[in-house]
């Protein structure tokens, strides 16, 4: 306060030009300053029961943006940004955080995060104000095959569809599961994997449908839907669900002493599940796109070391929880960052036209990426980027 | 197979309503108010309960009575600032004083606890299991029926028998004249709230190992135990814990059965269909007012 009023009072003097003068240059000076930055935005649950996920997220968009910045940044050198936003796994409260990003902080793309149903309500904004959206986590199908033309969807991430068959396959291969019974969470994202998980098994002829049992997020006891399974003769479990309704279904498993196998899709690695399934979280084998456990590629080397530099507490590929979120939004930023590049621009017409052919090859995490899009695909990832892992205490490792 | 795995489980979480609802029981009997922060009440036990044996590392029968202790004096809170100043003026306003106390808890269970779904560590009660005709049951499912039906007879006995718990009804017929007998109205009013947050802390605790610990854990077994104390007829204990019982078995053959998409139209169906057949609950009685 005292500064403040000090200045007003060296300024009583000057003549109005002077100020006048001030005020434009104060001004010029902070729209030189936005210029120089390209704003990227990431809606994702950064609190709440998949809160893990939103971090795991940051810090693979964090570590692509240090190398990118480190590098002289985009466009001869504008520095990127990121710029987050807490969706709580709430579709409105993403749509609310996503308009944000769009007409406040005017950014350049939108990275989104585990939840299909809050991707899912974001998908018609950007389209409609053509706005880049890139997916690094939620896998409904539904999210870039969205019908929309230009689609400004993009997604660095497992398919629902292409992940369906994936588990079918896996339950018939590694536990001879000849009728897989369906445990699905009620919402969007689950009726993406039923649809899915039908289609896939018509496709098959091994592996048939023993029943579906749909639950809620805040179900406790799901004995009842794990007996309708096992009374229609389900030999595997198909799991699609977040990390606490998961290790419900988990503890519900170990008390009626079924010792099935659960094959599920990657929503479990989202959160706390080896805590909250307790004892029996390590039976359940799920898909993610990366581990860092293993040898690894140049670039998985290179990233590991950099996730230990940047965040003392990973001591190791045990440290690191939810990699799958990591590794996307890391390629992910990386692809964003080339289709800019080659754009020339920020504009989101031309940085898609770029995305969907991108002239350069990237030395990616999870794969190399080559024309990783075209305008009638855009996902950069498929069936053969996809593994199976289980958790061993609170570390991620494969299995296959 | 598939209908008596239903009853276990409907049994375990009808318990739960059933303890959660006696809390309503309590404080309706003493002092025709209810406390609609139950379901935080609840929560509150369960993170309480994680907190001292977790975090701070007490052992678990420190961490159950500190815990319990501190949700029977949040109870007392609960009527001494959200339902008492209402009460004296005649006004109804406690109804929602107690549900937006119960919202302000899980807010700074929020802040403070974390968003993160906790979940408690296994424990002798859920380790350990009985196979009762093919089916495998847990100690805990044993316990919490035990529990429930335990806490109904000891409530009706100390009503029905208790010098102090006639004390409790008498309040509840004549404030003026229970006070010309020499009972302290409001000391024992607040004694039914705290009693009835003990309650919701044990069906916290009881809950906990089964689910996961979060703020917003409580929000709907108190909408459920609600409906359950109401079903059974909120002035009787056994009624009470039997409606619980009805309620969770019902609720777990319908998921057995159909699925738990439906569960929750079909169970609450089933309350309003009870109610207009029998509008003082299944086992509760019309009262009568002397004019």
């Amino acid at each position: 306060m005292w500064i403040r009023c000090s200045m007003l009072r060296d300024l009583r003097g000057a003549p109005l030009w002077v100020l006048a003068t001030a005020l434009l240059l104060s001004f010029a000076g902070g729209t030189a300053f936005a210029a120089d930055l390209v704003k990227v935005g990431h809606v994702a649950a950064l609190s709440g029961a998949s809160a893990q996920s939103g971090e795991a997220i940051t810090r693979g968009l964090a570590l692509a943006i240090d190398e990118i910045n480190e590098k002289g940044g985009l466009l001869g050198g504008r520095k990127l940004e990121l710029i987050q936003r807490d969706d709580e796994s709430n579709p409105p409260k993403g749509l609310i955080a996503a308009r944000e990003l769009i007409f406040q902080e005017k950014v350049a793309a939108i990275f989104g995060g585990i939840d299909t149903p809050v991707s899912l309500a974001i998908v018609p904004l950007v389209n409609k104000e053509k706005t880049l959206f890139m997916g690094v986590w939620a896998a409904g199908t539904g999210i870039t095959r969205n019908g929309a033309n230009p689609n400004y969807v993009f997604r660095v991430s497992a398919v629902d569809d292409d992940v369906d068959i994936k588990l079918l396959k896996y339950a018939n291969d590694r536990f001879k599961a000849k009728k897989a019974g369906l445990m699905l969470i009620n919402n969007p994202w689950g009726q993406s994997n039923e649809k899915g998980l039908i289609a896939a098994a018509k496709d098959n002829p091994v592996i048939t449908i023993a029943g579906i049992s749909k639950f809620e997020n805040n179900d406790v006891d799901m004995v009842p839907h794990l007996s309708r399974l096992k009374e229609a003769g389900a030999d595997a479990i198909i799991l699609v669900v977040n990390a606490p309704p998961g290790a419900q279904m988990m503890k519900s498993r170990e008390r009626m002493g079924w010792t099935v196998p659960v094959v599920s899709h990657w929503g479990i690695s989202g959160g706390r599940f080896p805590e909250l399934a307790g004892p029996t979280a390590g039976d359940a084998h799920f898909v993610q796109t990366y581990s860092f456990f293993g040898k690894l590629s140049p670039a998985g080397e290179r990233v590991l070391a950099a996730l230990k530099k940047k965040y003392p507490q990973i001591k190791g590929p045990e440290d690191i929880f939810s990699p799958v979120g990591t590794a996307n939004a890391y390629d992910a930023m990386h692809l964003v960052a080339m289709a800019i590049e080659q754009a020339g621009s920020t504009d989101a017409n031309a940085v898609r036209s770029a995305l969907e052919n991108l002239k350069a090859t990237y030395q990616g995490l999870i794969k190399t990426y080559n024309r990783p899009f075209t305008p009638e695909n855009h996902d950069a990832l498929g069936p053969n980027d996809y593994i199976m892992v289980r958790y061993e205490g609170d570390k991620v490792i494969p299995v296959e | 197979m598939l209908v008596s795995s239903a009853l276990i489980s409907g049994l375990g979480l009808g318990s739960m309503y059933g303890l959660l609802a006696l809390g309503f029981h309590i404080t309706h009997a003493v002092s025709n108010t209810v406390n609609f922060a139950q379901g935080s009440t609840m929560m509150l036990g369960a993170v309480l309960c994680f907190t001292f044996w977790v975090t701070f590392h007490w052992s678990p029968t420190l961490a159950v009575i500190a815990g319990l202790g501190l949700c029977a004096v949040w109870g007392a809170i609960v009527e001494r600032i959200a339902v008492r100043p209402f009460v004296q003026r005649g006004s109804n306003a406690w109804l929602m004083a107690t549900v937006a106390l119960g919202i302000v808890l899980e807010n700074v269970v929020l802040f403070t606890f974390g968003k993160d779904p906790r979940g408690m560590p296994a424990g002798l009660l859920t380790t350990n299991s009985v196979v009762v005709a093919g089916i495998r049951i847990q100690l805990l499912q044993l316990l919490i029926p035990v529990v429930g039906l335990l806490f109904a007879a000891a409530i009706q006995i100390f009503f029905q028998r208790a010098h102090y718990g006639k004390a409790l009804l008498a309040v509840v017929q004549n404030k003026d004249a229970a006070r010309l007998m020499g009972i302290d109205v409001e000391r024992v009013v607040m004694a039914s709230f705290a009693l009835s947050g003990l309650l919701a802390g044990v069906a916290g605790m009881m809950v906990a190992p089964l689910f996961t610990i979060s703020s917003t854990m409580g929000t709907l077994f108190g909408i459920k135990a609600f409906a359950v104390a109401i079903l059974g007829g909120i002035g009787n204990a056994w009624g009470v814990v039997l409606a619980g019982l009805i309620y969770g078995i019902a609720e777990a053959l319908i998921i057995a059965l159909a699925g738990s998409t439906y569960s929750q139209i079909a169970t609450f169906a089933l309350v309003i269909l009870a109610l207009a057949i029998r509008p003082t609950g299944l086992f509760g009685h019309a009262e009568v007012k002397k004019v």
